[in-house]
């Protein structure tokens, strides 16, 4: 995988994880043009579609298009179940996930991501380890609060 | 100072902006206060701000400033501040900032941490955008935690592993010990991410391809033991297990089973058993079945594995889920080389993907229709592409116009059939065709002998409906040009001939010349279309009316042409009639021969195709000079290609072909030299050695002797081409009588070109009072046998004389 977005149905962006090395201008050239393109096609129509020389696969969640770009040689279908493990990640995780937890705890969704994803790849096929270890680094974040004088965890960020 | 707004707080406060204007406002001055933060060196609220920015930074706004902070924040020892730190790393920071590597001594140091869920974070950035230089530094580390036995961390170590070998390939080598076992893991986590690897490896180096094939039996087991074992809660996906690691291991199989004998076959039953027991009603299932379709047809696999694969892939076609469709026809382009007849068992539901409502569908099932034609099914498979063409969007237009011609042109079953097809595609798609398309169907009409008036006809008639689409007009007002007097005296037979009178005709020449809807090409080809008529219609003189006029055009083109036109009225009305003869049959260069011959669909085209046209063609009038076209003879007698030894033709034939097929001794021809190259007087391009010596010594010949009239040739070589030689032909005339009006033509074989420059005189003075001289120029760049035929026209005693004649005799000097 080369990237992956989230973006509202206005085309506001919610998330990007770049895996290839990008200056700003170019990926938010490429954010533009992408998030155009997904937002202008029909409801009926597949969820593949060619765009300079990536496959795109996207996929609608509620108000969030979950958008990544794969190589020629990638599987387009087992894509689509990537996309889908990561929205039920962040469901069992948020509880009932809806747009607005991904816009309030964005470092959150990235951090999820990072434990399911690595370099583009899927690092952990087994949703329960990839829940078990985000729970264990919150944890770890938790007992740390003697570091933050007086500050409750939460209160940190 | 008060602390830092906290980062909800600031989202909530962000989002109730109501405009652009206010929402930059926020920004700015929530992006001072950072900043002042910041440079207050604030340890506590550090990480809150950055996430801030962090927020910032995804809405838009510059966030550079924050960049050295992040390094602050994983140089911190506690957990947040690096989770925050290293995910404002992997947002802000990039390898072409210098600032990222003194990330690098950072990220050792947490490679060897005592918290697994740092030396995680560690690896999950480097993994992700370490540049080369840290990859270099770093790799030691990362190969060392490939060895751990803790399998959180060795997950993550080999999908970095992957990343440093695409950053640094030639540090492969260094990963390869640490890969011995890593597929006797029983982590699913391990197990994924080190096929990755392998995967990885495989792809780049072939030593490392041919060294991991002794893994396909342990790839098989693994594969079985995911479909055989029972329900597995941790990794089930709708009933399959793991299907991501199932996916993985196809794709390496694919790779160490390509073009292995040994490999293929030991995974052939695995694949048998993937293929028919996976569960398809869920798009899980279809995906290992897709993967399983791409390696059979990938690897040595045995015809009955191919043809269930195919078959696979016919019932994704009739699945209602589009996705899987897509992928089915991509699959299908894919194998229609290889596996022909299986994909064309699926042609007709291919066929039905033309209506889909979707564009990628769409186009591919195109592109897999173009590919399924053959003779059978020409009619039937143009059916339905032509109303494809009328209905599709623009975008296709294009493409598919020139995938009907070419299908067309291969497997047309009649020349009627293919005429009303081009017909019908330049009067729907018109617009969209091809500019390279235009020459190639004119020189098809022109072959298409028996069918001329019909053509001409139904052009003619479309011609009056709609003169917008510029290829349209510029293939009709071609025919009419060449054929108008078949239109005019009503000779088709193929259909009711309509009534058009001369005036008619020319109403609608003009009217193309001067509606705004045409393009300077299409008047370009009007008005050679109408002087054309001049000799092939009565109303010469409203011809000429209309080319004097153009003879002031502001086009420049349109003004030389038409002022050209006109001196062939005034000045060399005798030369007119020849050289506004009926073209003859054109060879396209790569001899396709007609359309009788059936090609069987896969065959590959002629290689080395070059343009079908010689430019002449287009532009007969510029080509004065070119008197290949001029010297058709008066009967257009079609090529046969009887002689498949006429292909690649060979300068003999052109010749026998050009001049009327006079029964020549033809001598052998020159070993086949496929043409490459149009006759252009292009430098050095001969395939055979050039001969340096300047011939001072090329003895002279004579040319031709017949009824007092003697035409000697003498030889020069060009001093700046030795391509070239300059012939100088001297005409004598022994009679008591004079001859005037003479003019001298001469044409060549293919490969050569030839310049005539003008004559010194056309009267030649009796009782060889002074010959006539003219000089030609032929440019014979690979060195062929120089011959030529030539045509004598004059005047002698009050009656006008024409010979043709063969020049055989050259010296071999001449053109060598």
């Amino acid at each position: 995988m080369q990237f992956m977005l989230l973006f509202s149905r206005q085309g506001k962006l919610r998330l990007q994880k770049w895996y290839v090395p990008l200056s700003d201008k170019e990926k938010k050239k490429i954010t533009r043009e992408l998030v155009q393109t997904v937002l202008a096609r029909k409801p009926k129509m597949c969820s593949f579609l060619e765009w300079r020389d990536l496959k795109i696969v996207y996929k609608r969640y509620a108000s969030l298009y979950f958008c990544c770009a794969i190589e020629d040689q990638d599987n387009e279908l087992i894509t689509l179940e990537i996309i889908h493990r990561y929205v039920e990640l962040l469901d069992k995780y948020f509880g009932s996930v809806c747009e607005l937890d991904i816009i309030f705890n964005f470092e959150k969704a990235y951090f999820i991501l990072d434990e399911f994803l690595l370099g583009g790849e899927a690092q952990e096929t087994s949703k329960k380890n990839v829940l078990k270890a985000i729970e264990q680094a919150d944890l770890l974040q938790e007992n740390q609060s003697e570091d933050w004088g007086g500050l409750a965890a939460e209160e940190v960020l | 100072m008060p602390a830092p707004i906290r980062l909800r707080e600031l989202i909530r406060t962000i989002r109730t902006a109501r405009t652009q204007a206010e929402e930059r406002e926020m920004i700015q001055k929530e992006s001072a206060a950072i900043r002042s933060s910041f440079r207050e060196e604030d340890n506590t609220y550090r990480c809150r701000n950055v996430a801030k920015l962090l927020y910032m930074h995804m809405l838009g706004y510059p966030a550079h400033f924050g960049q050295l902070e992040c390094l602050k924040l994983i140089a911190s020892q506690k957990f947040t501040d690096k989770r925050i730190g290293y995910l404002g790393a992997m947002l802000l920071l990039d390898e072409r900032q210098d600032v990222h590597l003194l990330m690098t001594n950072c990220i050792k140091n947490d490679l060897n941490h005592s918290t697994q869920y740092v030396q995680g974070l560690a690896l999950c950035t480097l993994g992700c955008m370490g540049s080369s230089e840290m990859c270099r530094d770093l790799a030691g580390e990362v190969e060392k935690l490939l060895k751990t036995s803790n399998s959180y961390l060795r997950k993550k170590a080999a999908l970095c592993a992957v990343h440093v070998i695409r950053k640094v390939p030639e540090l492969m080598e260094m990963f390869l010990p640490a890969t011995k076992n890593l597929l006797s893991e029983k982590n699913h986590g391990v197990l994924h991410t080190s096929v990755v690897l392998l995967t990885e490896m495989c792809e780049r180096s072939p030593d490392m391809l041919s060294h991991f094939r002794k893994l396909v039996p342990q790839l098989v087991r693994i594969l079985k033991n995911l479909i055989m074992s029972g329900y597995s809660p941790e990794h089930d996906v709708s009933g399959i297990s793991d299907p991501f690691l199932q996916v993985r291991i196809l794709r390496l199989l694919r790779i160490l089973g390509k073009g292995d004998d040994d490999s293929s076959e030991a995974m052939n039953d695995i694949l048998a058993q993937v293929a028919t027991n996976t569960e398809t009603s869920k798009n899980v299932g279809n995906a290992i079945l897709y993967e399983t379709v791409l390696t059979i047809m990938d690897i040595k696999s045995e015809s009955g594995l191919r043809v269930l694969a195919i078959n696979i892939l016919g019932r994704f076609l009739l699945n209602n889920d589009k996705n899987i469709r897509y992928v089915a026809l991509t699959s299908l382009l894919k194998t229609v080389q290889t596996d022909h007849n299986a994909v064309q068992r699926h042609r007709s539901t291919i066929v039905d993907c033309l209506k889909d409502l979707d564009v990628s569908i769409k186009r591919r099932a195109m592109e897999l229709s173009f590919a399924l034609v053959n003779g059978n099914n020409i009619r039937g498979m143009m059916k339905e592409l032509l109303y494809f063409l009328d209905s599709c969007d623009p975008e296709f237009k294009a493409d598919c116009a020139s995938g009907i011609f070419l299908a067309a042109e291969k497997y047309a079953p009649s020349k009627r059939w293919h005429i009303d097809t081009i017909m019908r595609v330049l009067t729907t798609a018109g617009s969209y065709v091809r500019d390279d398309c235009v020459p190639n169907l004119i020189q098809l009409i022109t072959n298409s002998v028996e069918m001329h008036a019909y053509t001409v006809q139904r052009l003619y008639k479309a011609l009056l409906d709609d003169i917008s689409q510029q290829p349209f007009v510029q293939v009709s007002s071609w025919c009419i040009g060449e054929y108008g007097d078949l239109l005019v005296s009503g000779q088709c037979e193929e259909e009711d001939p309509i009534q058009v009178t001369e005036d008619e005709v020319l109403d609608v020449l003009e009217g193309l010349l001067a509606s705004n809807l045409s393009s300077p090409v299409t008047r370009g080809y009007a008005l050679t279309a109408v002087m054309k008529l001049s000799t092939r219609l009565s109303s010469v003189n409203r011809i000429k009316k209309v080319v004097s006029i153009y003879g002031s055009s502001i086009d420049v083109e349109l003004q030389q042409r038409a002022v050209e036109y006109n001196a062939l009225f005034k000045k060399y009305d005798h030369m007119r009639c020849a050289l506004l003869e009926r073209m003859p049959i054109m060879e396209k260069a790569a001899a396709n021969g007609p359309t009788e011959t059936v090609q069987t669909n896969g065959e590959a085209e002629p290689a080395g195709l070059e343009p079908k046209h010689p430019p002449t063609i287009i532009q007969p009038a510029n080509q004065a000079n070119d008197l290949l076209d001029l010297l058709g003879g008066n009967d257009v007698v079609p090529v046969i290609s009887t002689a498949p030894a006429m292909k690649p033709a060979s300068a003999g034939g052109e010749l026998l072909d050009l001049l009327g097929g006079l029964s020549l001794s033809a001598p052998t021809p020159a070993p086949p030299i496929p043409m490459s190259q149009p006759p252009f007087l292009l430098d050095g391009l001969s395939s055979q050695p050039l001969f340096n010596d300047i011939a001072t010594g090329i003895p002279p010949m004579t040319a031709y002797n017949k009824n007092g009239l003697k035409i000697d040739f003498t030889f020069e070589r060009s001093n700046t081409n030795p391509n070239i030689a300059i012939i100088t032909i001297h005409a004598a005339n022994s009679t008591e009588a004079e001859m005037t009006n003479f003019v001298f033509q001469a044409a060549v074989p293919k490969t050569f070109q030839l310049q005539l420059l003008s004559p010194s005189s056309s009267i030649i003075p009796a009782l060889n009072q002074g010959p006539v001289t003219q000089v030609i120029k032929v440019l014979n760049p690979q060195k062929q046998q120089l011959r030529m035929r030539i045509k004598l026209t004059y005047n002698h005693k009050g009656s006008p004389v024409q010979d043709l004649a063969e020049v055989n005799n050259f010296p071999p000097q001449s053109w060598q």
